[in-house]
Order: structure tokens, then C-alpha cells, then sequence
């Protein structure tokens, strides 16, 4: 059966929590109501990407891609697009300058990318096995069990250049080889989905948007490793990846594509989930591998690796969502069709979530080497309010600050590494001149101090220590010997930590007291922060000359410490304000002052 | 094992294949500092000091944790591997109280040594101390988690070693603190008081409970006849708390040291073993031979082990033997017959215990069967390494002192009795007296090599007569564990026990090993001390506890035979079972 319409409604987590579900059930309504149901099909797929655009509402053939819908819009979008014909302009994008209001083939936030890992993401329902396999898939699964040996499987991804999308970027094809080379009956295949970097999301909304693209890889591991359990490390915090996850299993199972004899080979594999309860340290894979296992999340030395000793002692191969979700496009297409996408060193495509002070906040796919201007500038659509940009924050508390001069850099692994940052799991996070770059060293600071599980001292201690010399300099009290004691630090923590958490923790102090020395220095000689974030450092006063005593500021301070009255020049009372700045940002008048 | 060729500090070496880089080094005269590693036990790589670098790589790595590798060249000390673990020593200052003076580990201290080692004058890190309370709840333990530099051995012993599960990693990052699940109290926590993590805190944040001012109040009160016993394994340790090498046998410096601290009477607790071996044999040989009663027989000198069958293995209760431990009943003589024979008010004898244990300070009030005398039979339990700081307080030149002998009565021992302190000797004793009472002769050779040694679990079929007596010997509770629960699977399917007779001690080597001897026990040293405990048995001119003849003088004055009503009401005791965690 055709229909005349296919509605897809985005169900990532973001769009659901702006009412996505009561967008889909209105318009579930509307069809009904109108005895549409066996002419239109309405979907709820995976994340579309353009979150900041969110909820989306797609509708084919016409490729109308609505953004910002609300539960109301439902009437209309079925009356006027579905029975009439006629697209809602007012839903369009409106990609502004002298575009207007246009279709999604002329939203440049989708002009670089380029998907694999997204490939099904906001194109088939997630809950629905046949569209997957619609759109090729287990078909790699098919090809790994009737055509192929692990050896060639393995020198497929050998082929392909896969390297892991975690944030360590180890070949990919070495890791399955050695367990491969293992001699065990037991085995495991374990995916890591405990993503926990502040602000990233893109293996949530991989899993969201297309569980079986997982589960599929996971089998193809299972077969050529010679496992026959995998699990699902996942966060608890991920309830509807969780539930997709489990339905995509439970259809997998039906199917005979999990479970015994898969497609009435000898090959068995199963998978299973497991929650995780929210510590970040448990995304270092012997950690994650330790909480598996019933035990406190805490990472053991490595040698020996997981490959070779890992789950319960077992030959474990640990990857990662993101790099599970190339896997079958690599078995179907070929490694060198993989190969050929990317930069040197670095192939295929690369998922980031772009968030902060960037107009089109999203998900985004792109090659290796496509350089941070476009992502930030062309996809991005540049910096929010038409403010000027300062530097991105890549890796998450992991990574470093990469500033204006790196925009053209080709990001990969090894260009990011040499900047002093890494590729990490894909956050990036964009920065403007009305951020403190001390105060965002110090906020990245803060979540490894939270996070560190307290096993080793160079972290536990180092990272404590290292955040309270930032804390002194925010509020004024530091001194020019800080930038010794901050090296002294850094250099310790990143030989003598035990894993990547503490290792890394020092990166985003590190990369911007090299690129933002100045400003720390504006904080430690002048007691001065420049971009105004510094609370203790800062001072609100208010210009007699311009103030028409509007009252406004003074009904505003949560405080009540702006005294004056009505016509009148009004006055901060600087021993009872709190610094909260609302006094400065609600003032018409440029009367509120901030030294 | 393979030997392969590495580089160490630019030398060529030939080391064996899966050695740690730690152990290579210090094969060859490297000494790599460490906090966290210990020899018992896998290795954590915590602590971060341990750091070396591998020529041709920036990186580094903890030599604990990481084997060597044919062809690779390890430089252990250059100066930024010295500077990073410089840092790293004054970022764990950084959250020390550093009130050395005050500590139970002044002087002894693992952390102290490494920081005079690197010279540390200042700490440029601001102090960052967290006030956690002490935890004093235990009879025997003190936690004080303030001093803790989270080395993670504690947590190790008590979940690797011995399988109790006392104390966890609570919280985390800079929060971490080490206490009990559920931050119950020590006392109310699956804890069996053996005190192994307070032998291998390497600083002073877990020791024993320091009863030694009890003992001062007790010498100087003129009304009281003060008595004290020591049991086998102190006299093989306590001397190096004076310079000597582990295992020298420092018997008679003891009692002479005892004596001019104010002691009226000096016993010893191998007294008590001989006489646990008439009781404890004799039970053997009634269940054995008679059929009365559970078999395999455990042995129950271990108060930790006892506490751990009430609290894991409740269900074996009835295969336990109900002898006391020997320095228990010891005290339910010293306050009855000693008492009687030397006509003094049992009500004025103040008895103290030197052990190497800190569950000893638990069993003297474990049940009311520990006050059999009327009064508590034991009044304070010191560990060794209290011993020796009394020793030391009272200007006492240890090393100088004549040999003297114990007080007679409660102090006389066959070879036999000392073999207690060892793992395996219960089992030897027993032997050698239920070879008398099975056959009623004596025997030719006394030694029972199946029986010695640092094997987890020891196995042996022993021939007495055409006989065949199926032992097992297992210290460390994860052996023991392990032991047990191959009894239990063999009765859940329905076949006889594989073993009639069963030694138990809790800590690694036996008594020689215990949570209260002197800092620094390893597999080398627990060696040495068990070669000074067999030294003593082969000097012995008596070697089996029925041939001592105080214990045959005690039954025929006293006790009449072993397990008579007499020998029950004060040599005997019950067990219950016990929850894991008090509410």
C-alpha cells in the first residue's frame, strides 16, 4: 500500500521534551478526525539534527520541513498542507538574508554534511525492524555470515581506516583482532553507551534514531571476535534510547537476527542492556567493564587491555556507539569506499553535537577534515546575536580550546591532538567574547573534580587543587606563581593519573592559559575579568549622567539594592548586590555600568 | 618460566617473563617508591608515585601494574619521573594531616619515610583536610579516615584476602573516604576484627585499638596480682620491633621484659595450646573414632575465624570444635586454678594477654562463656606492637636483657604448643596426639611436613595405624572460604565430607601473620617467623602436648580428663549465629 503522505515527527529526547509526542498524538487526532489514516502514514523517527530548530516535523513527498511546530499547529498542518495541498510558510525555516522561508534542500545547516552514522536518523521509525531492513539493513550481518571469515572482516576495517569514535581513536580493526587472536570459548562484545560529556548527545540520538544500525554491528563483532554476548552499557539517564533498545531487541530476537542459530547458522549472539547509574569515569572502558560486573565503577591498569583480559576476566572488544553504527555501512560498501571519505589519517565521517553560542545548535555529521569554519559558520550559521567568536571547546572537559587562528585547521585526530585538544566523543562547544575563559577552564574543572571516581591521587588530589588555584583567580585572589603550580599540576596529572579522566582533566586549563594567558593575568594583576563573568571581580554602578530613574532595575534586583526615586538617578548599594548582573542586562538606557 | 632480556637504567638484565617492571627493579638493587603496592596483594596502581618511563616514549606508566616486555628499556629514575612523583607526593601531603608527632604510626610510617626520602620541606598546595570523624566503635579497630591516603590496600585485604567485605570505597573524587557499606559503623559491619587492613595501612589511618594505658593503670594499682601470658607467635616478632631479623625467638627477653614492667606472674599462652590440643584432640578422636558428633571437625582458636563462621557459615556451627582458644583458657585457669593453688582472691588478679592479633581484644568479651571464672578471664588483650611501644616507654634495653623462664603452672609448654603460631600447627599438634590417643603410642617422627609451609590450602591424607585421617589446613579467608565450600557442595550432593579434620586460621601464614605483630609482614617475613616457631618445637625437649607434664599435673589436680564437666564449664564455649550488619 502507498500513501499519499508520510508525516515524520521527530522523537529525539530534545524535541520530545519540547511536546514532540503531543505534536505526533494532535496529529494522530487530526487524521482520524479527517478518515485520513489509510491515505497518510505518520512516523515518529530518530533526531533530525537541527535541534535548535526543534520540534520538526517533516512531511514527504513534498520535503516540507516544518521547524518550531507546537501541539496547536496540528489542525493546520493536516488541513492546509495534507487535505489542501498547500505548505505552511510560517513552519518553513526562515534561513533569513534574502532567503526566506525555504525547503530543506536550501537549509545550510544540511549543505556540508555528509551521513553514515545518521544515515537512518529522522528518515525510518526506530521501533519498526522492516524499515531498517528497508533501507539495506542486516544485510551486512547477512554478508559477514554467508561470505565472509572474521579474517576478512577484519581486513575490512582494516581497510576502512575506522578509528574509535570514543575519544582515544585506536584503530578499530586492532582491537577486534585482538580478541580475535584470543584462544577462549568466552567472549564478550560490549558497547559503550555511557556517554557523559556536558553538552554532548550524539550517540543518545544515534541510538534513538536507529538501534538495529548497534545492534546489527554488535552481532557482526559477535561473529568475528567469536563472542556470543554483548552488552549494552547505557545510561540510565537515556530512557528513550533505553526503550528503543529494548524493542529493537525484542524485534531482533523475533526476527532471528539475535538469539540462537541467527539465520539458521550456527552462529548464537545475544545482547542485554545495562544501566549505568550516571558516573562518568564509567565511560573509561575498565571502569565500564568493573560496573558490568557488579563492582564500583573504578578503571584498572591496562596492560592487560580488555581485548586480551576484559569482562569477567574474558576477551572483551569494547566500542564504542558511534563506531559500531559505521560498521555495517563499511561490511556493505566496503572498507575502501569507507577509506576514501576523510583525511589521511582519519576516515570516514565524524559526529559532533555543536551547542553553545552558535545560531544552529544540532547534531551534525561531517567528513574528517572539514574545518571548524564551516561547521561553526557555514552549518552553525555563525555566532548568536552577531557576536563575535572566541574559541570552541572540542572534547568536552577532556579537550582543549581551539581559537580564531585554528578555524581553517582540517579537524582529525592528529590536528586536534597537536593543538592541545582531542577529538574526544564530539562535543563542540562554541565560545564569544562575552566568555570568561577562566571561568570556562574552571567549569570544565569542576566536572572532573565531580566525576573523578578518587582512586588515584594525581587526579583526586590534583584536580582539587588545580580547581581551587582557578576559584582564587575568579574571585581575585590570585597570584602570578599560580601559572608555575598550574604547569607543576598539569604536567603531573597527565603522566601520573591512572586513566583518561585524570589525564586529560588538565587539558582545558592547560590549552587556555596557552591561548588566553592574558586574560588570567587581567584576573591576577588587575583583579579584572574582562568579559564580565567573574562575579567577585566585578562591579555595577550606575551612571547618574544617563540614568532617568525608570525604576526598572530597582524592581528587578533580587536583592532589592538599587536604591532611588522615581526621575531620579538610582544607586547600587555594592555591600548587599550579589553581582547577578540583571540590573546591567535589563537597563534601556546603558546607564548600568559593569567595571 | 622464560627469561627475557630488558634494559634497566641503560644495564642489561635477564629477568623472568610476567614480572612487573617493580619486581624486575628491585631484583636488581632499584628500589621504585611506592604507597599503594603491596606484595599480598594484585596491584592497584593508585597511588601514582611508582611512575616509570619506557625509553622512547613521553608517557608513563606504573611499574606495578605493567610486565615487562622483551627488549624494552625502563629508566626508573630521571629528573621529571622524580619531579612528577615529587608532585604527586605533595599533592597526597596536601590532604594528610601531617600531625606525625601525634600518630600511631610516627616513626613507622610509610608515607613519613617517602617524604624524608624526597626531602619535602614545603607543600605549595594549600592544605585541604576534611574532618572526618574516627570511627572507634571496634573493640579492636580504629578508623581514621582523616589520615587514609585511599592506597586502597585495606579494602583489598578485607575483599581479596579475606573476603569479608567490611569496608568499601564510599563517595567519590576528592569525597572518597573508606568505611563500611552503608557508612555503618566498623563494630556494626560484617568486620571479623582480624585486623590485616590495619597491617597493611601503610600510614595511620586504620590501628589497632590501643589498650596499653589500661595495662599502665592495672601495673600500678598495689591490690592487684597482675599475670600476664604470651602467645606463640609474639616471641618470633616482637624482637623486631627491637632490630632483630623476623622469626629470632626472643622467648625468654620476653618474660624478662614482662617481669620488669611490673608483671607478678608470667604465663604462657602455649600452655593453653597443649591443653586446646587435649581438649580439641580428644573431641576429634570422640567424633572420629566414637561417631559422636559432626564431622570434618574445625578447629576454633581464631576468634576472627569463629566470628566469621557465626556471620558466613552459620549453618556449620555444629562442626565447629568448642574448645576455647588457648589463651582463653589460659585466663579461665589463671582466675580458677592458679588462683586456688596460690591462695589468692581471684576477684584482685588482673590478667593481660599479649597477642599478635586484634580479634583477641574482641573474643575476651564474645560471650559470657568468656567470664567462665566468675570474672572476665581476660581483662585487656595487647597486640605485639603495643607491647613493644610499652617495652620502649618504660626505658627497657630490650636487646640487653637476660633470658628468663615463665612462672610454672600456666607456663610450661611442649614443642607442640608453639606450633600454634604457625598455619598448619594446630593441625600438627593435633596429630600428634591423636596419633597417642587412636593407637596409644607414641610416635616416631613428630614432623608433619604435608602440614607447614605458605600453601592457601593444605591437603593431606594422614596414615595413623592403616587409618586414613583426611586433613585440610587453609588460612586466609579466602582460602578458607574456598575450603568450605567444598564441604558443603560435597554434602549438597550427598557424598561424604573430603576432608575429617579442618584447620582454620583467618590470616595469612597463621598467628605469625596476624593483624597485630609488627609492621612489614610479607610472604618472606611470615616465613621467617614460622622457621623461629619451628626452631622452638625442634628445640623442644617435649614436643607432644600430652607429654608436658604441667597439663598432665593440671587434669590430675584439677580437670580430671579431657572434655570432663569441669573442662566444659571453663575450657569449652557456644556459638551462635550472627547477622552481617547490625541495625
Amino acid at each position: 500500500m502507498t500513501y499519499k503522505n508520510y508525516i515524520l515527527v521527530c522523537g529525539g529526547t530534545g524535541c520530545e521534551s519540547a511536546k514532540a509526542n503531543d505534536i505526533f498524538q494532535n496529529i494522530r487526532l487530526e487524521l482520524e478526525k479527517n478518515d485520513l489514516m489509510e491515505q497518510v502514514q505518520i512516523v515518529k523517527t530518530g533526531c533530525f539534527g537541527f535541534c535548535e530548530q526543534g520540534p520538526i516535523v517533516k512531511i514527504l513527498p513534498e520535503e516540507a520541513f516544518y521547524v518550531m511546530v507546537k501541539p496547536e499547529d496540528a489542525t493546520e498542518i493536516v488541513e492546509e498542507h495534507i487535505i489542501k495541498g498547500r505548505t505552511i510558510d510560517r513552519l518553513l525555516y526562515d534561513a533569513k538574508k534574502d532567503k526566506g522561508r525555504v525547503h530543506i534542500e536550501n537549509i545550510d545547516f544540511y549543505q556540508k554534511q555528509f551521513r553514515i552514522v545518521l544515515r537512518n536518523s529522522g528518515v525510518i521509525d526506530p521501533d519498526s525492524i522492516d524499515e531498517y531492513i528497508a533501507r539495506d539493513g542486516y544485510l551486512a550481518l547477512e554478508k559477514v555470515l554467508f561470505e565472509m571469515k572474521p579474517e576478512n572482516v577484519i581486513e575490512e576495517l582494516k581497510h576502512s581506516g575506522l578509528r574509535g569514535r570514543g575519544g582515544a581513536g585506536y584503530h578499530t580493526w586492532k582491537k577486534w583482532n585482538f580478541a580475535f587472536q584470543q584462544k577462549s570459548d568466552t567472549k564478550y562484545v560490549v558497547c559503550n553507551a555511557d556517554e557523559g560529556d556536558p553538552g554532548a548527545y550524539m550517540d543518545r540520538s544515534t541510538l534513538e534514531g536507529d538501534p538495529h544500525s548497534v545492534l546489527e554491528a554488535m552481532a557482526i563483532c559477535g561473529k568475528t571476535i567469536g563472542a556470543n554476548q554483548g552488552y549494552i552499557y547505557i545510561r540510565a539517564e537515556y530512557p528513550v534510547a533505553i526503550n528503543r533498545l529494548n524493542e529493537a531487541i525484542k524485534q531482533a530476537r523475533e526476527y532471528g537476527l539475535l538469539g540462537n542459530n541467527i539465520l539458521g547458522t550456527d552462529f548464537s549472539f545475544d545482547i542485554e542492556l545495562r544501566l549505568g547509574a550516571g558516573a562518568f569515569v564509567c565511560g573509561e572502558e575498565t571502569a565500564l567493564l568493573a560496573s558490568i560486573e557488579g563492582k564500583r565503577g573504578m578503571p584498572r591498569p591496562r596492560p592487560p587491555f580488555p581485548s586480551v583480559k576484559g569482562l569477567w576476566g574474558y576477551p572483551t572488544t569494547i566500542n564504542n556507539v558511534e563506531t559500531l553504527a559505521n560498521i555495517p555501512v563499511i561490511i556493505t560498501k566496503g572498507g575502501k569506499w569507507f577509506g576514501s571519505i576523510g583525511t589521511e589519517n582519519s576516515k570516514g565521517t565524524k559526529v559532533f553535537a555543536l551547542t553553545g553560542k552558535v545560531n544552529n545548535s544540532g547534531l551534525i555529521e561531517v567528513p574528517m577534515g572539514t574545518s571548524l569554519r564551516e561547521i561553526i559558520f557555514d552549518i552553525g550559521g555563525g555566532i548568536k546575536d552577531g557576536k563575535k567568536f572566541k574559541a570552541v571547546q572540542s572534547g568536552g572537559p577532556s579537550g582543549g580550546v581551539l581559537t580564531e587562528e585554528f578555524l581553517d585547521t582540517p579537524i582529525d585526530y592528529e590536528n586536534l591532538q597537536a593543538l592541545g585538544s582531542i577529538m574526544g566523543s564530539g562535543g563542540l562547544i562554541v565560545m564569544d567574547e562575552d566568555d570568561c575563559m577562566v571561568d570556562i577552564a574552571k567549569f570544565y574543572l569542576e566536572f572532573t573534580v565531580d566525576e573523578s571516581c578518587g582512586k588515584c591521587a594525581p587526579c583526586r588530589i590534583g584536580g582539587k587543587q588545580m580547581h581551587g588555584i582557578l576559584d582564587d583567580i575568579t574571585k581575585g585572589k590570585g597570584k602570578i606563581t599560580d601559572f608555575d603550580l598550574l604547569e607543576k599540576l598539569g604536567h603531573a596529572m597527565r603522566r601520573a593519573s591512572l586513566c583518561g579522566l585524570g589525564q586529560t582533566a588538565p587539558n582545558p586549563v592547560v590549552s587556555t592559559v596557552k591561548y588566553f594567558k592574558d586574560e588570567y593575568i587581567a584576573h591576577i594583576e588587575d583583579k579584572r575579568c574582562p568579559s564580565g563573568k567573574c562575579r567577585d571581580l566585578v562591579v555595577y554602578s550606575i551612571d547618574a549622567e544617563k540614568c532617568i530613574g525608570c525604576t526598572l532595575c530597582a524592581r528587578r534586583c533580587p536583592v532589592n539594592c538599587i536604591d532611588g526615586e522615581k526621575r531620579q538617578p538610582h544607586i547600587i548599594n555594592q555591600e548587599l548586590c550579589i553581582k547577578c548582573g540583571e540590573c546591567f542586562s535589563v537597563c534601556k538606557f546603558g546607564a548600568v555600568l559593569r567595571s | 618460566m622464560a627469561m627475557i632480556n630488558v634494559k634497566i637504567n641503560g644495564n642489561d638484565y635477564k629477568v623472568k617473563e610476567g614480572m612487573t617492571i617493580l619486581e624486575a627493579a628491585n631484583m636488581v638493587q632499584v628500589k621504585v617508591p611506592t604507597l599503594c603496592y603491596h606484595p599480598d596483594l594484585p596491584a592497584w596502581a593508585a597511588c601514582g608515585l611508582c611512575v616509570v618511563k619506557i625509553e622512547g616514549s613521553p608517557k608513563m606508566i606504573r611499574a606495578c601494574a605493567t610486565p615487562v616486555e622483551e627488549g624494552i628499556s625502563i629508566i626508573t629514575h630521571d629528573p621529571e619521573i622524580v619531579e612528577v612523583r615529587r608532585t604527586v607526593l605533595e599533592l597526597i601531603l596536601s590532604r594528610h594531616p601531617n600531625d606525625c608527632l601525634r600518630c600511631p604510626r610516627n616513626n613507622n610510617c610509610e608515607l613519613q619515610e617517602l617524604s624524608a626520602n624526597f626531602g619535602i620541606r614545603e607543600i605549595p598546595f594549600e592544605q585541604r583536610l576534611r574532618d572526618l570523624p574516627v570511627d572507634d566503635s571496634s573493640p579492636s579497630i580504629v578508623l581514621n579516615p582523616e589520615k587514609c591516603v585511599f592506597c586502597g590496600r585495606c579494602v583489598n585485604v578485607c575483599h581479596e584476602m579475606q573476603k569479608v567485605f567490611a569496608i568499601e570505597f564510599l563517595s567519590r573524587g576528592f569525597e572518597t573516604r573508606i568505611a563500611p557499606a552503608a557508612d555503618v559503623r566498623l563494630n556494626d559491619s560484617p568486620c571479623v576484627y582480624c585486623g590485616q587492613c590495619s597491617a597493611h595501612c601503610p600510614v595511620g589511618a586504620i590501628y589497632e585499638k590501643d589498650e596499653t594505658h589500661d595495662v599502665w593503670m592495672a601495673l600500678r594499682d598495689p591490690d592487684k596480682v597482675k599475670v600476664v601470658q604470651i602467645a606463640p607467635a609474639v616471641r618470633v616478632a616482637l624482637g623486631e620491633s627491637f632490630g632483630y631479623e623476623p622469626g629470632t625467638l626472643v622467648t625468654g627477653k620476653t618474660y624478662s621484659a614482662l617481669r620488669r614492667l611490673g608483671f607478678d606472674a608470667i604465663f604462657d599462652t602455649n600452655f593453653g595450646a597443649d591443653l586446646t590440643i587435649m581438649e580439641e584432640g580428644s573431641e576429634f578422636v570422640e567424633r572420629f573414632v566414637d561417631k559422636k558428633g559432626a564431622l570434618p571437625l574445625i578447629t576454633s582458636c581464631c576468634p576472627s575465624w569463629v566470628d566469621y563462621l557465626e556471620k558466613y557459615y552459620d549453618d556449620m556451627i555444629p562442626n565447629f570444635s568448642t574448645a576455647k582458644s588457648p589463651h582463653e583458657m589460659v585466663g579461665a585457669l589463671a582466675k580458677t586454678y592458679y588462683a586456688k593453688k596460690m591462695g589468692i582472691d581471684p576477684s584482685k588478679i588482673f590478667m593481660a594477654s599479649i597477642m599478635p592479633c586484634t580479634s583477641k581484644k574482641y573474643e575476651i568479651t564474645r560471650t559470657e562463656d568468656m567470664f567462665s571464672s566468675g570474672y572476665q578471664d581476660i581483662d585487656v588483650s595487647l597486640t605485639t606492637r603495643e607491647l613493644a611501644r610499652m617495652i620502649k616507654q618504660a626505658g627497657i634495653d630490650f636487646p640487653n636483657l637476660p633470658d628468663e623462664q615463665a612462672d610454672s603452672i600456666l607456663g610450661e609448654y611442649a614443642g607442640a604448643g608453639t606450633l600454634f603460631g604457625a598455619t598448619g600447627g594446630v593441625m600438627e599438634a593435633a596429630l600428634r596426639t591423636a596419633y597417642k590417643l587412636i593407637t596409644g603410642k607414641n610416635l616416631g617422627k613428630v614432623e608433619f611436613e604435608a602440614t607447614r609451609g605458605l600453601e592457601g590450602i593444605k591437603e593431606a591424607v594422614i596414615d595413623i595405624e592403616g587409618i586414613d585421617v583426611r586433613i585440610a589446613v587453609a588460612h586466609g579467608l579466602t582460602n578458607v572460604q574456598n575450603v568450605l565450600d567444598k564441604v558443603k557442595e560435597a554434602a549438597a550432593r550427598g557424598e561424604k565430607s573430603p576432608y575429617d579434620f579442618i584447620e582454620v586460621m583467618a590470616c595469612r601464614g597463621g598467628c605469625v601473620g596476624g593483624g597485630g605483630q609488627p609492621y612489614g609482614a610479607n610472604d618472606r617475613v611470615r616465613q621467617l617467623r614460622a622457621k623461629g616457631i619451628y626452631n622452638d618445637d625442634s628445640a623442644s625437649k617435649i614436643r607432644c602436648s600430652h607429654d608436658n607434664p604441667a597439663i598432665q599435673t593440671l587434669y590430675k589436680e584439677f580437670l580430671d580428663k579431657p572434655l570432663s564437666e569441669k573442662s566444659h564449664k571453663l575450657l569449652h564455649t557456644k556459638y551462635k549465629s550472627r547477622p552481617l550488619y547490625n541495625k
